[in-house]
């Protein structure tokens, strides 16, 4: 069964579908066809829920009001209609399905908190400079980090802890 | 070349097309299949087929054709073949040979679009006459009291007696089936996999025989 996961990992072919969660507000990029056309259409929402995992078979919910009526729709994880999803605000929740919203009407029926830390906290991180990314920590990640340096001709950062002894001597 | 070889069922799953559509798909282990003895009309037998082993049979340990009788060994041994778990026979077309020893992948199924599967269905027990027979249920209410019976079996008079082959409650499943003509999606000939349209009987991991169909 172990070749089983294999195969369903080669099938799910859509990357960079990990980044959203339960609670936040997005926008589902989808390619439609119109005719012979073929043009994106955005749908944005809050996602209400994350059913079958984020593998093939995975799909999430986008909840978003229209005219006053609550739509919903799902989307599979690796339908290759989907361009990209992008975060419009992190939410943050205590249910990983947020059906009780539902029965909410007017002001109400998308508000979810927001999400300071965490999750986003991290993922600003990456988006910013790569000198802010937070260093692995570990003997297997110090190894690596050595070997991708050195595959680079740079110096390894070893010398920098030299030099700041030889200053701590002569100081 | 051939047109049978032994499989096996890992799982159910689902693959994309490129306009977006979900495809579901069942991956079947085919083969390779070694040849063990090769009939033709010039062996005793008077007729052509190849028999063909799927499946080292090992113990946990690695060792090869444990729990095996004497004649079973000799009968690998004969054709050099390590023991096997499964040996089914499997007509050899006309203009094909092969001897014993070859090994058959599922490359024979490159050009061909639909297969026939032939396994042995999930064991449901014994069962009434509404799973089995696909029999309809009465009314829950209403003051009735047939809700999943069989019903009349029969008349009273003139013929007196019930029919045979009438049907009734028992044994449902473990029976051989075969599924015919579903669509190769895809055929992986490192990993010996093949990619059948829809669902094919039997639990995962049993073991199935599949053929070019004979629908196409």
């Amino acid at each position: 069964m172990q070749l089983m996961s294999s195969i369903e990992k080669e099938n799910a072919k859509n990357t960079g579908m990990d980044h959203f969660d339960v609670g936040d507000m997005v926008e589902v990029h989808v390619w439609i066809v119109e005719g012979e056309k073929r043009r994106v259409q955005i749908f944005s929402g809050l996602i209400t829920r994350i059913k079958h995992g984020r593998g093939v078979r995975g799909t999430f919910t986008v909840r978003r009001i229209v005219s006053g009526l609550g739509v919903e729709r799902i989307f599979p994880f690796h339908c290759p209609n989907i361009e990209k999803v992008e975060i419009t605000r992190y939410g943050k929740t205590r249910r990983s399905k947020l059906y009780y919203l539902r029965d909410r009407i007017g002001k109400e029926a998308l508000k979810v908190k927001e999400l300071i830390g965490g999750r986003r906290k991290r993922q600003e991180a990456e988006k910013g400079s790569s000198e802010k990314k937070v260093k692995k920590r570990g003997k297997k990640a110090k190894a690596e980090r050595k070997k991708r340096l050195e595959a680079e001709g740079k110096a390894a950062p070893k010398k920098k802890g030299k030099k700041k002894k030889g200053k701590g001597k002569k100081a | 070349m051939l047109t049978e070889l032994i499989g096996k069922k890992l799982q159910m799953t689902q693959v994309w097309k490129e306009s977006g559509e979900i495809v579901p798909v069942t991956v079947l282990q085919a083969g390779p299949c070694q040849v063990v003895q090769v009939k033709t009309e010039e062996t005793k037998d008077g007729y052509r087929a190849v028999q063909l082993g799927f499946e080292d049979k090992k113990t946990s340990k690695g060792t090869l054709g444990k729990n095996m009788s004497k004649a079973e060994k000799g009968h690998f041994a004969k054709s050099k073949v390590d023991p096997k778990r499964l040996v089914q026979e499997v007509p050899l077309p006309e203009g094909t040979s092969l001897k014993s020893g070859d090994t058959v992948t599922v490359e024979i199924f490159k050009e061909c679009s639909h297969v026939d599967v032939t396994g042995t269905t999930k064991g449901r027990g014994f069962q009434g006459v509404i799973k089995r027979h696909d029999f309809s249920r009465g009314p829950k209410s209403h003051g009735s009291k047939h809700y999943r019976g069989p019903g009349s079996t029969g008349q009273h008079q003139g013929m007196s007696k019930v029919r045979k082959g009438k049907h009734m409650p028992g044994h449902y499943g473990s029976e051989q089936v075969t599924t015919m003509h579903l669509e190769v999606v895809k055929v992986e000939a490192e990993r010996n996999l093949l990619y059948v349209k829809g669902a094919v009987p039997g639990p995962s991991g049993s073991y199935l025989k599949i053929r070019k169909s004979i629908l196409s």
